[in-house]
């Protein structure tokens, strides 16, 4: 853990202690069941937006906190341990850092206090295929009309304004479309995960300058090397309480007259996984650290993160079943939750391939 | 001596860097340790001998040492002050090896008064080289059933048996040992004592490893004598004392950085050097790229995980149960590495000895053959898992390790 302010910790139990009374994976199961529309559960998001988890990042004069991506880190980690459901990574996380980077001030004063209250949910719309590849971008404005699918935006359905990535005059740019322009209509998408996600077409949506963000391309992977390192440090969260979980089952299971967990083949594998921790949370907060010191490493110390917390999660999800046995199997167990969220937090803004890619040609190789 | 900073700190930051201007011999600058493995066998030069008593009577050698025995009595603001001076200036520190390691700061926990007059001063001013006596060809892993016997004659203990793996014995000036002095128990009937190297009943044979000449040794003792004042800690009980200096030397093999095998280019630029990039700029093999990626990523979390690990240690001055995952992921990364520059250089990077092949490529063979020992001295990965397990996981314990 890192060595954390007195306004971060005070944040970070607040998020614990509301997460356990409030989001236990009871209530994650509750919302699938009901098959919410959203793929969340809206009191709880409002409860969550009153504590003012929802513009830790906004700047005060648009009604945050201005706590800064360690701080709101800190809260998805601790969502993450429960795998609430919210639009707090899409929305107050990746949809307010593209304002907050590329808005003009009308823009800002339009969405952020909107998004700090958590009255209006804006999302990402950049990927265009299954898998995430943000630099290609079929989708274009021409005439004043954006045209394209953007496919697999997370909070898709609850979306009021959509962050487009388009090609206009050769370039790639962004664009605020709110949800309920004309042309533009959404799918909903039913994932393995049972979050909120649709797949998004734009048909001669008219938009303007006003529209527009400003920094292009450059823009786009700032935005999203923000919404990579937060949902890493969501992933940070579920691995490790998908880990706790296990471990417990490890000391409490029973067979050939002893506890399971005093087999050393399950005993090094369990310490393997809490090394993996280890590492992986030293990457997660080393990146949104990064991110608040506005470091020129942000890049590679994000897809750092965002690589190794997905082997991490994926190596602990496999685990997690696999030590449960057949319970694990069961859809009654909690361990089927994590690994289809392991899977799907691990394809979103870039799998660990896309990422180690992506640090070696950073770094010149 | 409590931290202090700002203004203070910089007056003594003026002072060590007049003083290492003043007694930093210019011939060394840059030169690398004497101390360090490779260069020993040769005696040192007047320079080195000089830049040695300097700094031991200093005692800057032990930065945060008690001063009452000859460490710097420095705050751990002001010793990393004499550090950044001494790299400043090109000078290596001429203080180390294993009294400086493990056995000072073991010493200085468990020691008596007596003992520490004794013995820290002269490790402070570099004058006496230590060596491990624990391991035994019967005892690895399993340190505890270690057989090497002592023997109570009244003001002394008269010790026969065999360790092995004994790094530096053929140069070490005193050995810090564990003996068995009550056969009825495992772990507490294990004493740690001291005794000279320099007496008959100690015989020193060099094992060659895999990687050709090595510091380790085979160490037979034959009626060997351990003063009775050089007993630490109580009668039977050394296993505690042992433990604690396992300790500090698992935290002292993969320090900050990863101390072992860090040497030499980055496996990136051996990659580009042998491999080449293609006409996207990438490593010219793409099994290869992948894999060398993910050791270069994996390395650079295990760095940060060092990092992060010192800040929240802060004040805390001893190893902790993170050495153990420390050692583990750092060693094996290591490891990875080493046969990747094997794979990078092809057969050129198995070259033995020759004008054939350059020196890199010779470093490259000898360093994966001796870095197969990471993962085994110190406490084995398996033993390291174990530790994990039971002491920080609280899982059970099947191996009575203790």
């Amino acid at each position: 853990m890192a060595v954390l302010t007195e306004e971060q910790s005070m944040l970070r139990d607040a998020a614990k202690s509301w997460v356990q009374e409030k989001s236990p994976v009871t209530a994650f199961r509750k919302m699938r069941d009901s098959g919410a529309e959203l793929g969340y559960d809206v009191a709880a998001w409002n409860e969550m937006a009153e504590m003012g988890w929802a513009g830790v990042i906004i700047p005060e004069e648009y009604g945050g906190s201005d706590f800064g991506y360690l701080s709101l880190g800190l809260v998805l980690e601790e969502t993450g341990r429960t795998l609430t459901a919210s639009p707090l990574l899409a929305s107050a996380l990746g949809g307010a850092s593209a304002i907050i980077l590329g808005g003009s001030d009308a823009q800002k004063s339009a969405w952020l206090p909107k998004i700090a209250e958590g009255s209006a949910i804006v999302t990402l719309a950049v990927d265009e295929g299954p898998r995430h590849a943000p630099d290609k971008v079929s989708a274009k404005v021409e005439g004043g009309k954006l045209s394209g699918k953007k496919t697999f935006v997370l909070e898709g359905m609850a979306a009021d304004v959509f962050v487009v990535s388009a090609v206009s005059g050769g370039a790639i740019e962004l664009y605020l479309v709110a949800a309920d322009a004309a042309g533009v209509s959404r799918q909903k998408l039913s994932l393995a995960d049972s979050r909120g996600a649709a797949n998004v077409t734009f048909d001669n949506v008219a938009v303007s300058d006003a529209d527009k963000l400003t920094g292009g391309a450059a823009l786009l992977e700032k935005t999203l090397d923000r919404a990579r390192a937060g949902i890493a440090a969501e992933m940070l969260g579920a691995a490790t309480q998908a880990f706790e979980i296990t471990l417990d089952y490890l000391k409490t299971r029973v067979q050939f007259g002893q506890v399971i967990g005093s087999f050393q083949a399950l005993q090094h594998r369990a310490a393997k996984m809490f090394t993996e921790l280890e590492l992986s949370r030293s990457a997660v907060e080393a990146a949104l650290t990064a991110i608040d010191n506005d470091s020129p490493e942000v890049p590679e110390l994000v897809s750092l993160s965002k690589a190794k917390m997905g082997d991490t999660f994926h190596l602990v999800s496999n685990e997690m079943v696999q030590m449960h046995g057949g319970i694990g199997m069961t859809d009654a167990h909690d361990a089927g939750f994590y690994l289809k969220r392991a899977r799907a937090a691990e394809a979103a803004f870039g799998n660990q391939a896309f990422h180690r890619d992506r640090y070696a040609r950073i770094q010149g190789y | 001596m409590a931290d202090f900073g700002g203004t203070d700190l910089e007056a003594f930051r003026g002072e060590v860097r007049t003083w290492v201007a003043e007694n930093f011999p210019a011939a060394l600058k840059g030169k690398p340790n004497p101390m360090a493995r490779e260069e020993r066998g040769s005696d040192p030069t007047p320079e080195q001998e000089a830049w040695r008593k300097a700094v031991g009577s200093k005692g800057w050698g032990t930065p945060t040492w008690p001063k009452e025995y000859g460490g710097g009595g420095l705050s751990s603001a002001e010793a990393r002050v004499v550090q950044g001076e001494f790299a400043r200036a090109g000078a290596y520190n001429p203080i180390g090896g294993m009294g400086v390691m493990m056995f000072g700061p073991t010493l200085l926990e468990y020691g008596n008064e007596a003992q520490k007059q004794e013995h820290i001063p002269p490790i402070c001013r570099g004058e006496i080289a230590w060596c491990q006596g624990f391991s035994e060809p019967g005892a690895g892993s399993d340190l505890a059933s270690l057989q090497t016997k002592a023997e109570d004659k009244g003001d002394h203990f008269v010790i026969n048996g065999q360790k092995i793996w004994t790094s530096g014995a053929q140069w070490a000036d005193w050995c810090f040992c564990l003996v068995r002095t009550d056969n009825s128990k495992k772990h507490e009937g294990i004493s740690f004592v001291l005794f000279t190297m320099h007496q008959p009943g100690v015989e020193v044979r060099p094992i060659p490893l895999i990687a050709g000449s090595s510091p380790f040794c085979e160490t037979f003792f034959t009626d060997a004598i351990a003063d009775k004042k050089n007993l630490v800690g109580p009668l039977n009980g050394g296993w505690t004392i042992a433990k604690r200096l396992l300790q500090h030397e698992r935290s002292g093999l993969t320090g900050a950085g990863g101390g072992l095998g860090s040497g030499g280019k980055s496996i990136e630029s051996l990659a580009k050097e042998y491999v080449g990039l293609d006409e996207q700029g990438r490593i010219d093999d793409p099994d290869l790229r992948t894999r060398l990626i993910n050791n270069v990523m994996n390395m650079r979390a295990f760095q940060q995980t060092a990092v992060r690990a010192m800040m929240e240690a802060k004040g805390n001055a001893s190893p902790g149960n993170t050495t153990s995952i420390m050692k583990n992921a750092g060693t094996s990364l290591i490891q990875e590495r080493q046969e990747m520059a094997l794979e990078i250089m092809g057969l050129q990077g198995l070259g033995w000895e020759g004008d054939a092949f350059k020196k890199d490529e010779l470093e490259a063979v000898r360093g994966w053959l001796f870095g197969k020992a990471f993962t085994i001295f110190g406490g084995s990965s398996e033993v390291q898992s174990n530790i994990v397990s039971k002491r920080i996981l609280g899982l059970p314990d099947l191996t009575q390790s203790k």
